[in-house]
């Protein structure tokens, strides 16, 4: 036995003992977690009725942790700028054989698709769905579009789709910092206008992280555009 | 030993298999792969002990897995745009062996 395989033998070694170690941790620290818990949900019940929703967890999201989603929406652009400095992607030719079945579905279901992330984004305020649901499913319109028809979305590196992928942070970032100018602290809305707030969020949200999302699959910065 | 915790268990195994792949695994394709079952195996732990709270599962955990789910996808996004750029300018979507 060579050198090499000495040190590649000791470090499976080192590495299985060390993946047995870190389960044994994981798994005796679920051995001591309580059967039953009630978390926060108690808590959150309880509050509720000042959310603005009527979703427990869009009421989470964009109301009681805000500062997560705030930030979580900062990291997706941050990704999206990172994809940025990478050259510029081609979007003119198109990911798959030129066949009228896929065309003339893509053309069927892209409609579809936005009508149904809006009506997701809709059901966020008082079911399960929201803004990053409704991104996801905006961004799967997009995704199909870059591999069908790239020539169709005409994507140029403009002002204006910078401001869309800005939007979601730009709007809650306004908002989250609005309740200052009325003595409150950051993310603290208004009874009255929470909704209408959320939903404002929540609707420049689902525009931003469709797009980014959609940007991130086809790779990166589109090519320029006139302004 | 109720279904949560069974659920539990199993994502724990899932974030060990990740584990292991992450650190043998050279090909950074393979890494961002490991990267996102061990996320998979997270969230499960975390959605299954959100059911101790009984009939209605405590709504924190679930929110805090739909945070984790995007940020997931954007750095697993972020890292096979990076991997292709090493792959273009490598030849190779692989990170060096260790010089010894």
């Amino acid at each position: 036995m060579n050198k090499t395989n000495l040190f590649q033998s000791l470090w499976a070694l080192l590495l299985i003992a060390l993946v047995f170690l870190f389960g044994g941790m994981l798994f005796w620290s679920l051995y001591h977690i309580p059967e039953y818990s009630d978390g926060l949900s108690t808590m959150v019940t309880q509050h509720m009725p000042n959310s603005g929703v009527k979703s427990e967890v869009t009421a989470i999201l964009l109301n009681f942790r805000g500062y997560d989603t705030l930030l979580e929406i900062a990291v997706l652009f941050a990704a999206l700028l990172g994809a940025y400095r990478i050259s510029p992607i081609r979007l003119d030719k198109s990911l798959v054989q030129s066949n009228p079945v896929i065309l003339s579905l893509t053309q069927y279901l892209v409609p579809i698709i936005i009508l149904v992330s809006g009506y997701i984004l809709w059901l966020g305020g008082h079911a399960a769905g929201g803004a990053f649901q409704a991104g996801a499913v905006l961004a799967s319109a997009g995704v199909l579009l870059v591999i069908v028809r790239p020539e169709s979305l005409n994507l140029k590196h403009t002002i204006y789709l910078n401001f869309i992928l800005i939007m979601g942070l730009l709007v809650f970032t306004l908002i989250a910092f609005l309740p200052i100018l009325t003595g409150g602290t950051i993310l603290e809305y208004p009874r009255k206008w929470a909704g209408t707030m959320i939903l404002l969020i929540e609707a420049a949200s689902t525009l931003s992280i469709g797009f980014t999302l959609m940007l991130l699959f086809a790779g990166g910065r589109p090519p320029a555009g006139d302004n | 030993m109720n279904l949560p915790f069974f659920y539990a268990c199993f994502g724990i195994l899932i974030f060990l298999i990740g584990l292991i792949g992450l650190a043998i695994k050279p090909n950074i394709l393979k890494k961002l792969i490991s990267l996102n079952v061990m996320g998979s195996g997270i969230f499960l732990v975390f959605v299954a002990l959100a059911k101790r709270a009984g009939l209605s599962a405590d709504p924190v955990p679930h929110a805090m897995v739909l945070t984790g789910l995007v940020v997931s996808v954007s750095a697993t996004a972020l890292g096979v745009i990076l991997a292709i750029r090493v792959k273009q300018i490598y030849g190779k979507a692989e990170l060096p062996e260790d010089s010894r």
